[in-house]
């Protein structure tokens, strides 16, 4: 399991919202699907997840596939552990991802491949999905890969 | 332009702190430095602390008000005041808050307060051990976001990215801590300098932008500042530091989950320096001294360009150790070695320096400084900052 995901095994593991507000999006992701918000009266694209559309106040907000092509906005790489999972795992890269084809909202996620690669602001990137079979309860991240 | 809200009307009398330890090493519990801090800016006031009758604090400070009225054996209580907002970014507003509370009539004498014991309660910069996150932490904690430090980088990433401002900025800021630092007999740092080689040398917390010496201490301890009427101030035992005008907030969106907020690379002070701007009249270049807290370099970087202090294609230029230091510099900055190098009291004991400022007794005086900054905790939502000024600001 450990060497198929990018972090260890034992990392916290997301949970929809008590309230259900993100649950489509965390349904979708065991499907390797990325959907987000779409106002359905306005249109606008929100996220992260709310109840109601920041635009014009509708609370019709719906959940939209999306093609899961990004644009690097921002990066770092955590050295310092502070996670229990991640004390022996070196440093890694997390990258904040903007999404041109859903309004420009935008996602965290690791950048997959060598942990010291080489990261660049407007690199290309895709959404890829990395599930987590033997976590209780099972889930799936959205993570990105070069593109 | 003119002076509004609170320029004047309202003065801190008192300044007070426990000792500051290193986290996990303060003898006492955590209410007990609140009392200790207390008790000291009122003896520092030379009024009785039986006098306080409103408390103001932020960040769920975990010391009750009524537990604290009834320990000081305060006979009316009349003004409890939490300012919503986690981390330090509500510093200045809470004491804004208890100045308004104040200038119209809802309490006469009151502390603003903040106390830490993260040896006996958690320490900020670890994760917490809950095996599943909900919410946001479930779309940034599975991905290893999980510390300040983990959350606030990419801002920076990003509007250092934007503006070309090199990383020099940023070991400048940190010097100047550890530098004013050394004459301040209270600072956990003094006696250990920090040379920009040391700096240079020192591990990556979060690659690119925060080494060691970028990151705040973690602590344990005590500060508290009193605010009394101008009228009562001047009556009292020290110099009165006379607040000039606060503001609090942030911008669009600030706050929206997993990054969002439409201005994400900034500090979260672009409206609300203007508004504290506008509050009192004055501009960047009528400050003497700034306090801006520090729980990493990068905030304090975009919190005094966004104060207007520089333009950020200047930041290169305008961030050197003379420029931010007292004595030398065009911008003396964190004077008493603020949240590095002093204690971090999550920005309160940046508060007490402010009004050392006025008063003529930083270990780092500032020459003629009769208009004294404080930027609370940076890139958090809502964020505060105030103006404190001297007698002479008031003609
Ligand atoms: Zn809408």
């Amino acid at each position: 399991m450990t060497s198929n995901t990018y972090l260890p095994a034992g990392m916290p593991i997301p949970v929809p919202a008590a309230d259900g507000l993100d649950a489509p999006y965390w349904e979708a992701a065991r499907r390797s699907e990325l959907v987000v918000q779409r106002c359905g009266a306005c249109g606008s694209w929100q996220w992260g997840p709310e109840w109601l559309c920041h635009r014009c106040h509708s609370f019709d907000m719906r959940w939209e596939k999306v093609s899961g092509e990004g644009v690097i906005y921002s990066w770092e790489r955590p050295w310092h552990p502070v996670h229990s999972s991640l004390k022996a795992v070196g440093p890694y890269t997390v990258v904040l991802v903007e999404l041109p084809d859903a309004g420009n909202i935008r996602m965290i996620g690791n950048l997959l491949g060598p942990k010291d690669q080489d990261v660049k602001i407007g690199r290309s990137v895709k959404a890829v999905y990395e599930p987590h079979e033997a976590a209780d309860p099972p889930y799936t991240l959205v993570q990105w890969v070069s593109s | 332009m003119g002076r509004r809200n609170l320029y004047g009307k309202v003065a801190i009398c008192g300044i007070g702190e426990s000792t500051y330890y290193k986290h996990g090493q303060s003898p006492d519990p955590e209410f007990v430095l609140a009392l200790r801090a207390i008790l000291k800016a009122a003896e520092d006031a030379g009024i009785n602390a039986r006098e306080i009758d409103g408390f103001a604090s932020y960040s769920n400070d975990r010391n009750d008000p009524s537990r604290l009225a009834a320990a000081l054996g305060i006979n009316d209580l009349k003004f409890a005041n939490m300012h919503w907002g986690g981390g330090g970014g509500g510093v200045a507003a809470a004491v804004a808050n208890a100045a308004a509370a104040i200038a119209v009539g809802f309490a006469d004498c009151v502390v603003v307060f903040r106390a830490l014991a993260q040896g006996q309660f958690r320490r900020f910069g670890e994760a917490l051990p809950d095996p599943t996150v909900s919410g946001e932490a479930a779309f940034l904690s599975p991905y290893g976001v999980m510390s300040p430090a983990q959350k606030y980088a990419v801002k920076a990433t990003r509007f250092m990215h934007e503006h070309d401002i090199s990383r020099s900025t940023l070991r400048a800021i940190a010097q100047a801590s550890y530098h004013h630092a050394q004459t301040n007999p209270r600072a956990l740092m003094k006696g250990r300098p920090l040379s920009g080689e040391k700096y240079d040398e020192s591990r990556w917390i979060v690659e690119p932008v925060n080494r060691l010496f970028d990151c705040c201490q973690e602590n344990d301890g005590a500060a508290a500042v009193i605010l009394v009427s101008a009228e009562r101030a001047r009556d009292l035992r020290q110099k009165p530091a006379y607040l000039l005008g606060a503001a609090q907030g942030s911008d669009h969106r600030c706050a929206a989950t997993v990054m969002n907020g439409t201005n994400v690379a900034s500090s979260s002070f672009t409206t609300v320096a203007e508004r504290l701007y506008e509050a009192t009249g004055l501009k960047p270049t009528d400050v003497d001294v700034v306090q801006s807290y520090e729980n990493f370099t990068t905030g304090v970087l975009m919190a005094l360009i966004e104060h207007g202090f520089c333009a950020p294609e200047d930041a290169n230029d305008f961030f050197t150790l003379q420029n931010l230091s007292a004595g030398s510099g065009r911008l003396p900055l964190n004077t008493s070695g603020g949240n590095l190098a002093e204690c971090y009291m999550h920005g309160m004991g940046l508060q007490l320096e402010a009004v050392r400022q006025i008063r003529g007794e930083s270990c780092n005086q500032v020459a003629e400084a009769n208009i004294s900054m404080n930027i609370a905790g940076p890139m958090v939502s809502p964020v505060s900052s105030l103006i404190m000024g001297s007698e002479e600001t008031l003609t």
